[in-house]
């Protein structure tokens, strides 16, 4: 027998981090591939591309810092950056573009911050933001769906010549739903109206629409999620703090008036918001931690989103609402500490009840 | 253009303004610092840093005479403390951690002198001329003292060993390399 | 009756299976019994044999010393081999004074303390003293003395005496054997107590993963007024006190505090049994029931085990190692403390021996913290353990302790659930013994402190006094001599 080094408790629950990323992996794989089959090869060479920079650059920085390489890569997390930062990208971007987000998402976002669990900000959507901010017009290039094997669709000689020449075709790009609006609102056009030239909520829930992969199929997404719940993953909080609070603004606002708010199903239906609210803004290391304070978040994110699609100058605010909750996670994290056991909420130690029942 | 210029400075000034008053009169009161370096110190006034008590060794701490290693029975973790209030590394190459100790009376060789008797810092040592003299240890703290002014050597230092009753775990080894 | 919500807690695998349907057997006497002084919370106990002596079964050994303490007993008749030294059976190795004993195999009772024909017509005291005479402990695995506990009826108003069957820990089945097998003994003890602290109600609280037990108890004590057997969830760590106390009342103990101080005191099931056997019998503390059981034990079985009886021979009666075993464990898997090896004897604390393989055991490397917040969500004690182990780790021990993790009751709910395999609780651990020694070394300091300035005072008063005595010898002998002395030079001044 050896003098234990290593106190109790001597039994584990079978769970581990590699598990956590894979049901997560697998709960984006029907609305991954789905995406894939709309918009074709250069979807799936652009997705390649992304995650295996991603892992890539996570094996750059761990040798960087003399880690061992192999127990962290394999708990998949930088294969789950790279998959949510791709489906956040125009599917028919340069393969340098995926590139370039890994560096960004990867080295500076996780590894520049400490490696995993130490980032502040959630390192997909760094990786977003910046592409989005240093090349706007290819990450605002949206293509309609070419599905795969249809007759629009670029056969693997031609995606490789999309996603690795750069030749995009002029003739193929089209404007996403939320983009579409604000254009036209730019220009004078009521939203009541330039809505009615977009997909009805019907498809834009199936998915059939231009966007990211990420936007495009809202219902494969959404049953993603909810696997997500029932695997316990994730917790209802975040989810429906976000979707509740764009619904209610949408809604409220649209009530009082229709030609420039846009109503709440819009909202919920369209851009990012059910790939925000179940996988992006539940990522752990960048969210809170508490139940209370995962509420207090997902309010933030649902607000913020709301406030950027409605008046400031991008169409979707999804990524810069989770990066800015990503930055007060900590204070809330502070002040929505659960009550100790025998103390009060200030860490007094509870008074004795005067009367003994 | 004039009008961008004119209004980022009349900007900066009254910030800067405002700022340079919250300094003056919001300021916080500090501790001298030397009252704060003594309650670092153990406080028993061994006198084994070489000057005549904590209070005197605090003094020569905040001028910068004395360095952070000044005090040994103090160990490594007020070293730490007081490199870290002075806001300097703590050159730790020369240092051995002794962990706590005791005085112990060999009592062979003890001749009931009662030299270490009168010595004793604390009063831990109990005895009477001519009888067996022994160390209290629960209120020994090793200032060694009474090692010096034996005259057959019968004192020494050892160590405090753990029992049952003070052992703890140590801090996990997993996940060091980590971070 | 109703219940209440406890906070977070967890579901492990519970695998009483392998022992709860198995009756308890009582093992027989090995050839040496190891008897340490200290089986309990409190001062170790004090030798009243040394070698050579010859002792009667139930003979006290050894007496209490102090307030918190407890006495020890010869569990069988023999002769004491010796008063020594021999390691624990603690996580450290560290030896411990232990009486050990030959048994001569005559098995022959010394005279006993007269039973209480009435116990719960006699004062409290009475009782309070034959409990402490028996040498009785916390049998949960606390070993807290058990009459001090008992003595809480005249410190507080008592309302209720919960006796905790609950045995949320996996593996273990001794009380379920016990509130099985010997029900009335365990009932007639639990009177006893509550009688004792003056405590008009019981409530026996049984896991609802005992329905035997549950449904044996109920029958039990359908006939008798005050007393309620209430099936509690199975929720680890429903058997902690705290927790239990408030499952069931509804009551939360504030920190710092007793649960006494709501009025109701917690008692283990066995201890009940002990109680009973010490009051009706005067017979004192020499066994107790063990769950032997995990992956490598070939026959895991509830033994009735001689107090002393080495844990090498105790195992070696449940069919010994069938694989090599990866720990084991005083306890149960989530509060059991690591044994140094089998050399080690059964003590009255001790509830179960596992002997559990690497595949039960289900660790791996530690990985870092993903922030996931289960361990925030799970904690019963309201927590934040993902904060309080990074402080730990960096050894911002204030910030812990600011966080509360004096507060942790180190029940294992955060590392089982970790997916990081991030060793939660042995930080905390780690914590509270570096907090308890600094606590400890600043006590000291102070009494140094007050003992140098005691002594400088001491030694300027002497000085001061010698001085005035000095001068006042001066100045008698100058007014004796005739005529006035001339006035001193300035050398004699300096020198007196």
């Amino acid at each position: 027998m050896i003098i234990a080094t290593t106190s109790g408790p001597f039994t584990h629950k079978a769970n581990t981090v590699q598990k956590v990323m894979t049901t997560v992996l697998l709960a984006l794989l029907p609305a991954t591939a789905f995406d894939i089959y709309l918009f074709g090869w250069p979807a799936l060479l652009l997705f390649a591309v992304t995650i295996g920079s991603c892992v890539a650059i996570e094996a750059l920085c761990l040798s960087l810092v003399d880690r061992p390489a192999k127990i962290t890569l394999s708990d998949n997390s930088a294969v789950l950056t790279g998959w949510l930062m791709a489906s956040s990208l125009p599917p028919w971007s340069p393969w340098w573009i995926g590139l370039l987000g890994a560096v960004f998402a990867i080295g500076l976002a996780k590894h520049a911050f400490g490696g995993l669990g130490q980032n502040v900000f959630n390192p997909a959507m760094v990786g977003r933001t910046v592409l989005l901010v240093s090349f706007p017009v290819i990450m605002t290039s949206w293509v309609a769906p070419h599905p795969l094997f249809s007759a629009g669709s670029p056969g693997v000689s031609d995606a490789i010549a999309i996603t690795f020449g750069g030749h995009m075709p002029d003739t193929v790009s089209a404007a996403s739903a939320l983009g579409y609006v604000k254009t036209e609102l730019s220009r004078g056009i009521p939203v009541n109206q330039s809505m009615t030239q977009l997909p009805d909520l019907m498809d834009m829930a199936l998915g059939y629409r231009a966007g990211s992969m990420g936007e495009t199929s809202a219902i494969l997404i959404l049953l993603g999620g909810l696997f997500l719940l029932y695997k316990r993953i994730i917790s209802w909080h975040i989810p429906v703090g976000v979707i509740v609070t764009l619904f209610l603004m949408g809604t409220v606002f649209h009530y009082f008036d229709p030609t420039r708010f846009t109503p709440g199903t819009f909202h919920v239906m369209s851009g990012a918001t059910f790939l925000g609210a179940f996988f992006i803004a539940t990522d752990y290391v960048t969210s809170p931690v508490s139940k209370s304070g995962q509420l207090v978040f997902a309010v933030g994110v649902g607000l913020l989103a709301w406030l950027i699609r409605t008046f400031a100058g991008y169409p979707e605010g999804m990524a810069f609402a989770v990066l800015l909750m990503n930055a007060v996670t900590p204070i809330i994290d502070q002040y929505t500490r659960p009550r100790v056991f025998g103390r009060s909420r200030k860490g007094e130690p509870l008074p004795l009840s005067k009367e003994k029942p | 253009m004039l009008m961008a210029i004119g209004s980022l400075t009349a900007m900066g000034v009254t910030l800067g303004t405002i700022l340079g008053a919250a300094a003056k009169f919001l300021a916080v009161e500090e501790n001298p610092l030397e009252e704060e370096l003594k309650a670092l110190l153990p406080g028993s006034q061994c006198g084994q840093c070489g000057y005549v008590g904590c209070a005197q060794a605090a003094v020569a701490l905040a001028k910068g005479e004395a360095p952070v290693t000044v005090c040994p029975p103090g160990g490594k973790a007020v070293i730490e403390a007081l490199a870290k209030k002075l806001g300097v590394t703590a050159d730790l190459s020369e240092h051995e951690e002794k962990g706590p100790e005791h005085a112990f009376i060999i009592e062979d060789l003890c001749i009931g002198c009662t030299r270490c008797l009168r010595e004793c810092t604390t009063d831990s040592i109990l005895g009477a001329n001519k009888l067996m003299h022994t160390v209290i240890l629960d209120t020994c703290h090793a200032c060694s003292k009474c090692v010096a002014v034996c005259p057959t050597e019968a004192i020494v230092m050892q160590p405090i060993n753990v029992t049952l009753g003070t052992w703890h775990w140590s801090k996990p080894e997993s996940g060091q390399h980590l971070h | 009756m109703k219940l209440f919500q406890i906070r977070g807690g967890i579901h492990p695998d519970y695998r009483k299976e392998q022992t709860s349907e198995k009756p308890i057997v009582a093992m027989p006497l090995p050839a040496a019994l190891y008897i340490p002084l200290q089986q309990h919370i409190g001062a170790p106990a004090e030798a009243l044999v040394a070698e050579g002596d010859l002792v009667k079964k139930g003979q006290m050994i050894a007496r209490s010393q102090g307030a918190v303490s407890a006495p020890q007993h010869a569990p069988t008749s023999g002769r004491i081999a010796a008063v020594a030294e021999i390691p624990a059976p603690h996580p450290s190795g560290l030896p411990q004074l232990t009486i050990i004993l030959e048994p001569d195999g005559k098995d022959e009772w010394t005279v006993l303390p007269s039973p209480i024909a009435d116990p719960f017509t006699v004062a409290a005291q009475a009782i309070h003293a034959r409990v402490a005479e028996s040498g009785i402990v916390g049998m949960g695995g606390a070993a807290f003395p058990s009459a001090v506990k008992l003595t809480l009826g005249t410190q507080k108003k008592l309302d209720t005496l919960l006796l905790n069957g609950a045995e949320c820990e996996p593996y273990l089945t001794c009380d379920d054997r016990v509130m099985r097998e010997y029900t009335e003994e365990v009932i007639d003890g639990a009177r006893i107590m509550a009688h004792a602290l003056g405590a008009p109600k019981i409530i026996i609280g049984i896991e609802q993963n005992k329905p035997q037990a549950i449904a044996i108890m109920t029958k039990a004590v359908a006939s008798i007024a005050g007393v309620e057997v209430v099936a509690v969830p199975v929720q680890y760590p429903m058997g902690s006190e705290r927790h239990l106390v408030q499952a069931l009342t509804g009551r939360e103990t504030p920190a710092r505090k007793l649960t006494a101080d709501l009025g109701v005191v917690v008692h283990n099931v066995a201890t009940a049994r002990a109680v009973h056997h010490a009051v009706r019998f005067g017979r004192p503390l020499l066994s107790r029931v063990v769950t032997v059981s995990g992956g490598a034990i070939r026959d895991p079985r509830n033994v009735e085990v001689t107090i002393g009886t080495k844990v090498s021979d105790l195992v070696e009666f449940c069919g010994g190692f069938a694989v090599r075993p990866e720990r084991l464990v005083n306890g149960g898997p989530m509060m059991g403390q690591p044994l140094p090896s089998l050399d080690v004897p059964v003590v009255k604390g001790m509830s179960g021996i596992l002997a559990l393989t690497a595949e039960e055991i289900n660790d791996s490397p530690t990985n870092p913290c993903i922030r996931c917040g289960t361990c925030v969500t799970i904690c019963p004690c309201g927590l934040s353990p993902v904060e309080m182990s990074s402080f730990i780790r960096k050894d911002n021990l204030e910030i812990a302790a600011k966080l509360g993790v004096m507060d942790c009751v180190s029940c294992g709910s955060c590392s089982w659930v970790c997916p990081s395999h991030i060793p939660l609780v042995h930080y905390f651990n780690y914590a509270k013994g570096m907090l308890n020694d600094q606590d400890r070394e600043r006590r000291k300091n102070d009494r140094v402190k007050t003992l140098v300035e005691a002594r400088t005072i001491r030694i300027e008063k002497a000085a001061e006094a010698k001085k005035a005595a000095l001068a006042a010898k001066k100045t008698a002998a100058a007014t004796e001599s005739i005529p006035a002395a001339p006035a001193p030079t300035a050398e004699e001044k300096v020198n007196a």
